[in-house]
């Protein structure tokens, strides 16, 4: 008697849909509110992030490319964190290049994982054959260093928005398979996919109805972190001067850009390089929390 | 024993074979230049005599099997190759470079290692404490900054707010120990940081999963003192994911180095690669990059061997 | 709001006048003389401490290149003729003041015209391995640059040379194909380093001179390492013990150096923060005014610059004073897409060309385009704001309708495989002492360095002519008609003259700075010292 007063005590119902299911905007409240402190301020952060890429031109106050004073003007006044090598305003410079970085990083991730997450997911449902000679693929490119392998393409096929977008994706999309391999390995032999494929299902539905929903959220961290990678990858490629071209905002390219000014003591050339940390921080945590939640382990 | 020899050897044998296909997928990839090379060469002094001369010179009139195996073999015997910029051997642009890189990836190494294998055993030991938290947040910081980031902050701190150190590392083969390494240390902890975190967190990783093993457990329901169950009973277990941790950071090293290279204009292999891409320098790009990834494929194979033999079900077979 | 940049502006501006610069052409017209017999100049004239021996100078460079080779045929960037001045000597040199005198040649006249010239060559010097200087050395050097498949620079310079005799162990004899007044200035080219000969040929890359040091390594994009020849026979100079050269072509890291003591002294300092630098205690910049010239070059044998209209467009697509104003920051002058400045004796003073972006909108439609997408390759080898300048460029241009898209190439390798290289790209050059002579390199048919591969007859017919030519006034008027030739139909956008900044630690000391070259004539090595 006691136990069940305790328990509709402790155990509120969350009121379910004539389908019997949960709605998902409890889900959602139900997820933030368990969340981290941590979690939430990647969150925060993230949201922040997509608020200036999607509001830029009117967050900016000049153009990306406008010269509008002169060079190195100090902080203050109009031009908030000063002007840069050429007199353009860094401010809106770093706004703009929100928009340019971030959309390169977002292609390349999503590019990624439609050829990583679709192979891998084959590769674990079909076995035999296939999965052998893409595992075998996979692992000859991946013994490749990422960077190296990049830069080797871009001397062959030249560093345009195309080229870079491609070029990363397909070399990303190698960790994304042998992840979604890995983990829809794990689906693909569980008996209710052996019953889809007797019942006469085609590789297709399978992979979309059975394997694809239960990987969903390892598959979402591996998206952060593969975005984080391929974030800091283009930062550095910019900065090598082997990115977007001049005179594209970009963070990486505008450290580069600014240089001068570290030997004077100006930390100015370092924001767009805290722009990029926070960024990548921010994903980083957000991905913490997800594979805490998907692990089902407390903290 | 026959077992674990058979292991080995596979292995092996399958680093060689990956080494191969790489080698092809690196001379492949130049293959896919869209132009004509000699005309690109030549730009303004292209006659039709000129760009013939340099066909023949580069060998463009064979085909390209031939060429990739006279490439191979002459990466074999030493030969890399006319840097198609400087028109003189790769192999003179690339043997100090190299020693360069191999020098600052080592001392790099040889700071992070320890300090991150310390680092990580201590989270591991003291988890879920505001120790772990806080050096957790440290390293997921230092991962998440880009290298020339970091590169910079020294700079402007190190160097030039306290003078302590030069941020232009002009080594070479004259100076002495300590003069080199004063040269190198700052790009040294500059890769440190992020290879250090990397290694940090996978080695806690490692650990924790070691110390949630049943036998671990029986071994303190025993009475063991704690550090009795470390040294004794996890270490030893433990040498094959740290070995694993610690080769698949090296490579990471590797590619690290070509960013703090540039910062600090350390006249290394990843400098000399970036410069070389930018000129399309194809014999120089070719040939550095089968260097790196013969070093990553090694370490990798190193990585690999280590955790099979301390395999204990292959070192002692029933 | 008057500030101290606005004096600072000022001041530059006043410097850089035309009057000034009428006063030094003075001086430089001296090289036009037809004889000259110069003893070397003591080291009077500079109020101060006098030199003293001693010290390790080390000088960073913006250039320096992993091609870079001991040959003088091949000498293109500063490091090299750095180098090459201080391990070499030449027939002739040129003072800080504009003049020339005479190095490894004691005098030379015109015998009996400027058609044969005869140079009488310094007893008793030796080169770095003992080998005795005398006239064969003399002409197996300048052989090496000679000849119809020659690929020195030099080859324009020295293709007018019918024949070189020597008199004697100590008399050269140059014989002209034709009358050229301004032959002896030539001799003092940094490409025409004098070299041992060996059975009539020279080794030219053994590293083997008579200049005040010697060569103690070379390793190309990295460092030159020379110590003090204890023999030079000029007792007045090479005071430093040891010299380094080293190759930092990162603007940022070169004056990261300069101020942590790594380097003694740099040249090309970086013109947007140079007023932070001066703001540096230990640190003295120097600015020498020069008609060095900042140009852009386009290849006048390939589409789309082979029409003329498409280059007019381009050269009235620039905003030539907001380049000097906002890349030079004042350290610089306005130039006329022709490299013959106010130090030059025939300098001709043409109208000068502004920005007129609808002119330029106009010529593009004459060659039939209604816009234009194109490719500069730049780098900062050029000059440490050349990227900048071709960013600028590019939003100057794209009111007329042009659209540039700015290639940035490696400074390491860019004069070999960049400049001459790419249909358009970006150079520079020191002033040369005369207009017939920066003609003759850069702009005659054969020139190796004719960078815009320029063929206009009535410009090679003139430049022959006007050597030859005796009556001062219908030379002005010929070298006056090459200028406008070359402004309003060569291959060169040149918007700027700029001055020449370099910056050393206190402990640095030199006379008077030279302004024919940059780094004091690119003689710093044997001219400067180091204080007590």
């Amino acid at each position: 008697m006691m136990m069940t007063k305790a328990h509709s005590i402790e155990c509120r119902e969350a009121p379910v849909n004539p389908d019997g299911q949960v709605s998902l905007w409890r889900k959602v409240m139900r997820g933030l509110a368990e969340a981290p402190p941590t979690g939430l301020l990647g969150l925060v952060v993230l949201f922040a992030y997509l608020f200036v890429i999607i509001f830029a031109p009117w967050l900016a106050p000049f153009g990306e490319a406008a010269v509008v004073s002169d060079v190195y003007e100090p902080w203050g006044g109009q031009y908030l964190l000063g002007t840069d090598s050429l007199g353009r305003d860094i401010y809106s410079r770093i706004i703009y290049a929100a928009r340019n970085t971030v959309g390169i990083t977002l292609l390349s991730t999503v590019l990624a994982f439609v050829i990583g997450a679709g192979l891998g997911m084959i590769a674990a449902v079909m076995g035999g054959w296939t999965d052998q000679v893409l595992s075998r693929l996979v692992d000859m490119l991946m013994a490749i260093p990422l960077l190296i392998f990049a830069l080797l393409l871009l001397m062959v096929f030249g560093s345009s928005v195309t080229a870079l977008v491609l070029i990363l994706g397909c070399l990303e999309s190698t960790r994304v398979f042998r992840l979604t391999r890995a983990v829809a390995m794990n689906v693909s032999v569980m008996d209710y996919v052996e019953a889809a494929r007797l019942r006469g299902e085609n590789l297709f539905w399978i992979v979309r109805r059975e394997i694809l929903p239960n990987i969903l959220a390892p598959l979402f961290a591996e998206f952060g972190l593969r975005f984080c990678f391929i974030f800091l990858l283009i930062s550095s490629l910019s900065f090598l001067g082997l990115g977007l071209h001049p005179p594209t905002a970009d963070w990486g390219a505008m450290v580069r850009e600014n240089a001068m000014l570290i030997t004077f003591g100006r930390m100015t050339p370092l924001l767009p390089a805290v722009a990029i940390a926070v960024l990548t921080i921010a994903v980083n945590l957000v991905v913490d929390w997800f594979t805490h939640k998907a692990s089902g382990l407390s903290k | 024993m026959n077992q674990l020899l058979i292991t080995v050897a596979r292995r092996l044998g399958l680093g060689l074979f990956t080494l191969v296909v790489i080698s092809l997928v690196i001379f492949m990839a130049v293959e896919m230049l869209p132009g004509d090379i000699a005309t690109e060469i030549l730009g303004q002094m292209a006659t039709p005599d000129a760009v013939a001369a340099i066909r023949q010179e580069l060998g463009l009139d064979q085909p390209v099997l031939y060429r990739y195996v006279e490439w191979l073999t002459g990466l074999l015997t030493g030969d890399f190759g006319q840097s198609l910029a400087t028109d003189q051997p790769v192999l003179g642009l690339i043997d100090d470079r190299l020693i360069n890189t191999l020098y600052l990836a080592g001392t790099a190494a040889v700071l992070s290692v320890p300090l991150a294998l310390g680092l990580g055993i201590l989270a591991a030991l003291y988890r879920n404490t505001v120790i772990d938290r806080a050096v957790s947040m440290f390293t997921l910081s230092a991962i998440s900054m880009p290298e020339f980031f970091i590169a910079y902050v020294l700079i402007m701190f190190i160097s030039v707010q306290l003078g302590w150190l030069p941020s232009l590392s002009k080594v070479d083969a004259d100076q002495s120990f300590f003069e080199r390494l004063q040269l190198t240390i700052l790009p040294a902890i500059t890769l440190t940081f992020v290879t250090c975190a990397h290694m940090m967190r996978m080695t806690r990783a490692a650990i924790i999963n070691l110390l949630s093993s049943p036998y671990i457990e029986m071994a303190y329901l025993k009475g063991l003192a704690p550090w009795r169950v470390i040294v004794h009973h996890t270490l030893p277990n433990a040498w094959a994911p740290i070995v694993n941790v610690i080769a698949m950071n090296l490579g990471y090293l590797i590619t690290g180095v070509v960013v703090v290279e540039v910062v600090f204009v350390y006249p290394g292999l990843g400098q000399l690669m970036v410069d070389s891409v930018s000129k399309r320098d194809l014999p120089v790009v070719q040939a550095a990059s089968m260097i790196f990834a013969t070093a990553y494929i090694l370490l990798n194979l190193i990585a690999d061997v280590v955790s099979i033999v301390s395999n204990p079900r292959l070192l002692h077979p029933k | 709001m008057i500030d101290s940049k606005h004096l600072d502006k000022q001041a530059r501006k006043a410097l850089t006048s035309r009057r000034g610069f009428m006063k030094s052409a003075a001086a430089l017209g001296i090289l036009s003389a037809t004889a000259g017999s110069f003893a070397l100049p003591a080291f009077a004239g500079k109020a101060g401490p006098s030199p003293i021996r001693g010290g390790h100078f080390r000088l960073g460079l913006s250039n320096g290149s992993t091609t870079d080779s001991l040959d003088p045929a091949k000498f293109s960037d500063v490091f090299m003729q750095s180098v090459g001045f201080a391990i070499y000597n030449y027939l002739t040199e040129v003072t800080a003041d504009g003049k020339l005198v005479g190095e490894l040649a004691e005098s030379w006249e015109p015998a009996p015209d400027a058609k044969r010239w005869v140079f009488k060559l310094r007893q008793g010097v030796t080169f770095h391995n003992g080998k005795p200087f005398e006239a064969s050395d003399v002409v197996a050097t300048f052989n090496h640059h000679r000849g119809k498949d020659s690929q020195s620079a030099a080859k324009g310079i020295v293709d007018p040379i019918e024949s070189i005799e020597t008199d004697g162990s100590h008399t050269v004899i140059f014989t002209l194909e034709s009358a050229n007044a301004d032959f002896p200035a030539i001799t003092s080219d940094y490409h025409m380093a004098i070299l041992p000969a060996k059975d009539g040929k020279v080794d030219p890359n053994a590293g083997v001179g008579t200049g005040g040091y010697v060569l103690n390594k070379l390793e190309p994009g990295v460092e030159a390492v020379v110590t003090r020849n204890p023999d030079y026979w000029k007792s007045d100079r090479a005071w430093f013990n040891k010299v380094s050269f080293l190759a930092i072509t990162d603007t940022a890291a070169r004056t990261n150096a300069l101020r942590t003591g790594l380097i003694d002294a740099m040249d090309r300092v970086d013109l947007k923060t140079v007023n932070l630098l001066k703001m540096d205690s230990s640190l003295i910049i120097n600015d020498v005014d020069s008609d060095q010239i900042y140009y852009f070059a386009m290849n006048t044998q390939t589409e789309p610059f082979n029409d003329n209209n498409v280059r007019l467009a381009l050269k009235y697509a620039i905003d030539r004073q907001d380049l000097v104003d906002r890349v030079l920051k004042g350290y610089g002058r306005v130039a006329n897409d022709q490299p013959i400045g106010a130090s030059y004796l025939n300098f001709a003073d043409l109208s000068q060309r502004q920005y007129d972006p609808d002119k330029a909108r106009h010529y593009l439609k004459k060659a039939g385009y209604d816009s234009l997408n194109l490719e500069l390759s730049t780098s900062s080898a050029v000059f440490t704001g050349a990227v900048d300048a071709a960013v600028l460029y590019r939003e100057h241009a794209a009111k007329a309708g042009i659209n540039i898209n700015v290639k940035r190439e490696p400074a390491d390798g860019y004069w070999d495989n960049v400049w001459m290289k790419r249909p358009w790209s970006m150079s520079y050059s020191s002033p040369r002492g005369t207009a017939d002579w920066f003609f003759s390199q850069y702009f005659a048919e054969n020139a190796n360095w004719n960078d815009t591969n320029w063929q206009n007859n009535r410009f090679n017919r003139l430049l022959t002519e006007a050597r030859t030519e005796l009556n001062p006034e219908k030379r002005t008027e010929m070298y006056a008609e090459m200028q406008a030739l070359v402004r309003d139909q060569g291959g060169w956008i040149a918007p700027a003259f700029s001055a020449y900044v370099s910056a050393a630690t206190k402990k640095v000391q030199h006379g008077k700075i030279a302004t024919n070259r940059d780094m004091d004539g690119n003689r710093i090595a044997e001219r400067w010292w180091f204080e007590g």
